[in-house]
């Protein structure tokens, strides 16, 4: 291994070190000449008419240079949706016109109707509250359920009613599934609600508008995980721009969870204003504004049946879910809760029938889009508090009824389309065992009975899948992008070498993970290699960093790029040691010739290339830069097993988490230090659903968690230390590292871990409480225990 | 407009602001000092913690004039003039106490303020004192194990319970 770390060491992040001493540059840290500054006028109703903006008043106000309504935006096109889904009529979605500012009505509570541009933030502020402005209030929709209903008030006018689609998955199955719910020994039914979070990255979304007049180009500094994306979502649908014109930067991002994937309003607008006004022109959001436009996620609610026969085994399984789009298409919105939800509702298990039906329904509140797990860990959470339930009511241990369904041969054909390539679910279950003494539980809960607290133990497994995703495949499934990612190796002459990524690392640590490979690779020192991101100016095409694809794709496509320069290196150090190429060999940044003392330097062939005096110019061009596009063959099926113990104060119902072990297999690792700290942080945002976090509406569609001070985001000391592995590894079987992928694996693997505990805790002090929703707040605890 | 002066990192710095103007927008519009961060509107972040006068504040809840004639110390002051790490920040990168940066500038400068204060903290002594600085990325773990680290408590074999 190289000295400074290859694949498998737990090198110290090099980020690290600007982040530390303040001299990261995040997209707010960027200020151009001249910039002006822009505030967004949002709506304060959650669905309204807009009879009349006049800004006449408030363009007179100091510092103003202009402001924009959607008569400013004719002829501009709509924020697009990236994916349309197909209902099990076979008809396409309903897909309404997302305009960049609020065209005649008003959806939701932060849809934007007005942009002023001013000298100063300030200025834009107090003008944007002289304009005048004429509302007709409508009757909003909120819950699901009631914007269904025949008459509801329709929040888009020219739809036929509030459904997006209604989906079924697989739509031949159904009739299957349903007779063997009808005739099993036990069924076990459970209705929950996955409730709606904010992502909430510490970094608010920024963007900054530049447009240069001399070249005609336009450059968007904005916080996004995918820039290229929003280069040619923004460019080739919203604004008419092609992409030689438009550069799109994405430097330090502050982290993004899923919600920084999508192409907003915002972006479009900044971009649009810059020509307009022919200023820089600048917007920062506040974490008020970030709450009422970022993208939200979850928001489903479901009801799960399990037909089981009398020993056990699953036999097929039904869901039913309304899955809440908000007021309009968000970038990725369709696709969350059918291809990345439906597809993973066999988890680890072999049920042979399996059903998923979705509605997914249009409401007067801020679009729901992919937050961390997407999907995913609604498919979890749906599976493992019903098999939990299912063993209750059997009788059975619950991690018994789990092995007895394990999938255990691979590669596996679920019901629901996918194919598992490897994994080990016993493994991981046998690890998790031994790190979370079990058998100590009982004293544990004495100790803590004692005290007066309930204790309780919970389990459960995972499957998610990552590396999203074959081009061809997704595209069937209404995918409008391909999902490949790029990379270019760039071997400078004196052998350092650049690499430009079309991933994305907002936290991820690609500028310390990614050269790892290359040092193994080539072997030579990871600090010879550097990693250049975010800039569609300076990497390829690529799709940026979202489902924990990153080192699966992105690191993928590194690899073919690596080894294409590798075996052009090695035609080189053939022609230098008159060897034949099939004799070289590449090891710790030497180039021997097999059987013989030859050698040759890495930094000795690299100069050649960029030198070449004794270079075999009539066979092989001078340089050494590749480039490769990966399509990735499948997705990645990381697995796990988790538990979690908890104490229950039953005068309180405050639950404490007392312990939290987690058990991974995500394939090879490549560093295991970012890994663990990726499962950390999945688990701190796990346990912020299971126990604290809630996005709250009423009934007008007011959002009352708007800020830190009423939406609960989970802090240091609601949290304990976790005790995580990833011993286990079934490396995947396609792509060239063997890897899978570990983002979002704690955020889908620990909800189900703690409700199953606090439910256990519960039963064992002999309430018959079979489920609560999240958040399991004291309130909701203590109010389920008294009936 | 009212003209400031205060020392910021060891530096006599004034600047001319409007009442309004909050102690984070001077350092990070006025001085340029952008290492201290916002990240939210309610006091509730921490993002933006600075030390005034030896102690940790929100330098979005109070106005640079009231900052007149402080010794303001920012993230941009903790490392030695040559870039060499102090213990705590060198104990973030050991313990890979951040991720995406954010939030570390002011989870730096509040955990400084406690060693301060109390040398040898316990886990639930750190945890209480940081619960005014979010992050959204590290579940608090390794934030956490790097401030014990840093004041020389044997972390190597932390895990739940």
């Amino acid at each position: 291994m190289p000295a400074d770390g290859g694949i498998g060491a737990s090198t110290k992040r090099r980020e690290d070190v600007r982040f530390l001493t303040g001299l990261g540059n995040y997209t707010d840290d960027i200020n151009i000449h001249n910039q002006a500054y822009v505030h967004f006028l949002r709506s304060d109703v959650a669905h309204g008419k807009l009879n009349r903006v006049d800004t006449r008043a408030a363009e007179k106000m100091p510092g103003v240079i202009r402001i924009f309504t959607s008569k400013d935006f004719e002829g501009v096109g709509g924020i697009p949706c990236g994916w349309q889904v197909t209902d099990r009529f076979g008809e396409p979605m309903q897909e309404p016109k997302h305009p960049v500012l609020a065209e005649g009505f008003v959806r939701h509570v932060g849809d934007p109707i007005a942009a002023v541009v001013a000298e100063t933030l300030e200025q834009a502020r107090d003008a944007a509250e002289a304009i005048e402005m004429d509302i007709s209030e409508l009757p909003a929709v909120i819950d699901m359920a009631a914007a269904l209903e025949d008459g509801a008030p329709k929040v888009h006018e020219e739809l036929s009613s509030n459904l997006c689609y209604d989906w079924g998955f697989v739509e031949e199955n159904s009739a299957a599934v349903a007779d063997a719910i009808a005739n099993a020994a036990h069924v076990t039914t459970l209705e929950l609600r996955n409730q709606r979070l904010v992502a909430n990255p510490m970094e608010a979304r920024v963007a900054i508008g530049d447009y240069n007049r001399a070249t005609d180009e336009h450059t968007l500094y904005t916080t996004s995980q995918n820039p290229h994306v929003i280069r040619l979502l923004m460019g080739a649908f919203v604004l008419g721009i092609p992409e030689h014109k438009l550069h799109v930067i994405s430097p330090d991002v502050g982290g993004g969870f899923g919600t920084k994937i999508f192409h907003y309003a915002e972006e479009a607008f900044c971009t649009f204003a810059a020509k307009a006004v022919n200023r820089p022109v600048k917007w920062a959001a506040t974490r008020s504004e970030a709450f009422m436009s970022d993208g939200q996620g979850r928001d489903h609610v479901t009801k799960i049946e399990l037909a089981l026969d009398k020993d056990g085994h699953f036999l097929a399984l039904r869901t039913d879910t309304l899955a809440n789009m908000g007021a309009y298409l968000s970038t990725f919105a369709p696709s969350v809760p059918t291809w990345l939800h439906g597809t993973l509702m066999a988890g680890n298990y072999k049920t042979p029938l399996i059903y998923v039906n979705v509605k997914a329904v249009f409401t007067n509140t801020v679009p729901v889009d992919a937050y961390r797990g997407a999907g995913r860990p609604e498919a979890s959470f749906q599976l493992e508090r019903v098999i939990d339930k299912a063993a209750r009511e059997l009788g059975m241990d619950p991690i018994e009824l789990r092995r007895k369904n394990f999938i255990t041969e691979f590669p596996y054909e679920t019901p629901v389309a996918v194919a598992y390539d490897t994994g080990d679910y016993n493994a991981t279950m046998d690890k998790l065992i031994e790190m979370a003494d079990f058998d100590g539980f009982e004293a544990r809960r004495e100790a803590s009975a004692k005290k007066g607290k309930l204790r309780g133990l919970g389990v459960n497994c995972y499957i998610e899948a990552c590396g999203i995703a074959p081009s061809n495949l997704v595209g069937q499934l209404g995918a409008r992008a391909g999902l490949y990612e790029s990379a270019t190796v760039r071997v400078n002459a004196t052998g350092s070498i650049t690499v430009m990524t079309g991933s994305h690392s907002h936290g991820q640590g690609h500028e310390t993970a990614f050269p790892q490979v290359i040092a193994s690779m080539i072997g030579i020192d990871a600090d010879q290699v550097d990693i250049v991101h975010g800039d569609t100016a300076k990497t390829p095409m690529g799709m940026g960093t979202y489902g924990s694809r990153s080192i699966a794709v992105g690191g993928s496509a590194m690899v073919r790029a690596a080894e294409k320069v590798i075996s052009k290196a090695k035609k080189i150090a053939a022609h230098l040691m008159e060897a034949s190429e099939g004799d070289i060999e590449l090891k710790d940044g030497q180039f021997t010739v097999a059987g013989t003392d030859k050698s040759v330097a890495w930094g000795d062939v690299t100069l050649a290339a960029y030198v070449p005096h004794n270079y075999p110019l009539e066979d092989l061009e001078p340089g050494l830069e590749e480039t490769a596009f990966y399509d990735p063959a499948n997705f990645t099926y990381p697995s796990g097993a988790y538990a979690c113990e908890v104490e229950v104060d039953p005068d309180t119902g405050k639950v404490e988490i007392c312990s939290f072990h987690a058990a991974d297999d995500f394939g090879n690792i490549i560093n295991p230090m970012i890994v663990d700290g990726q499962v950390h942080g999945g688990i701190g945002q796990g346990i912020g659903q299971a126990l604290l976090e809630n996005c709250v509406y009423d009934s007008d569609g007011q959002l009352l968690s708007a800020s830190f001070m009423d939406y609960a985001m989970p802090r240091a000391d609601d949290l304990p230390f976790y005790d995580v592995d990833h011993s286990c590894q079934t490396p995947c079987t396609h792509n060239p590292l063997g890897v899978k992928g570990c983002g979002e694996a704690g955020a889908i693997g620990s909800p189900p871990a703690v409700v199953n505990a606090v439910v256990d805790a519960l039963q064992r002090a002999g309430h018959d409480i079979t489920h609560i929703d999240m958040p399991l707040s004291p309130a909701r605890v203590w109010s389920a225990m008294q009936g | 407009m009212t003209q400031v002066s205060m020392t910021v990192n060891g530096e006599s710095v004034s600047g001319d602001v409007e009442d309004r103007t909050l102690l984070v927008e001077f350092l990070r519009e006025t001085l340029e000092l952008t290492g201290t961060h916002v990240g939210c509107d309610t006091s509730q972040c921490g993002a933006c913690v600075v030390h005034v006068d030896g102690k940790a504040v929100k330098s979005c809840t109070i106005f640079a004039a009231e900052a007149e004639g402080a010794e303001v110390q920012t993230i941009e002051g903790e490392a030695a003039p040559d870039g060499t790490l102090s213990t705590l920040q060198q104990a973030f990168q050991d313990n890979h106490g951040l991720q995406c940066g954010f939030c570390t500038p002011g989870m730096v400068m509040s955990a400084k303020a406690l060693l301060a204060e109390n040398p040898k903290p316990t886990e639930a002594e750190i945890r209480a004192y940081l619960s005014g600085n979010l992050c959204r990325c590290t579940g608090y773990h390794n934030i956490v194990k790097a401030i014990m680290a840093a004041s020389g408590q044997d972390v190597s074999s932390i895990a739940a319970e």
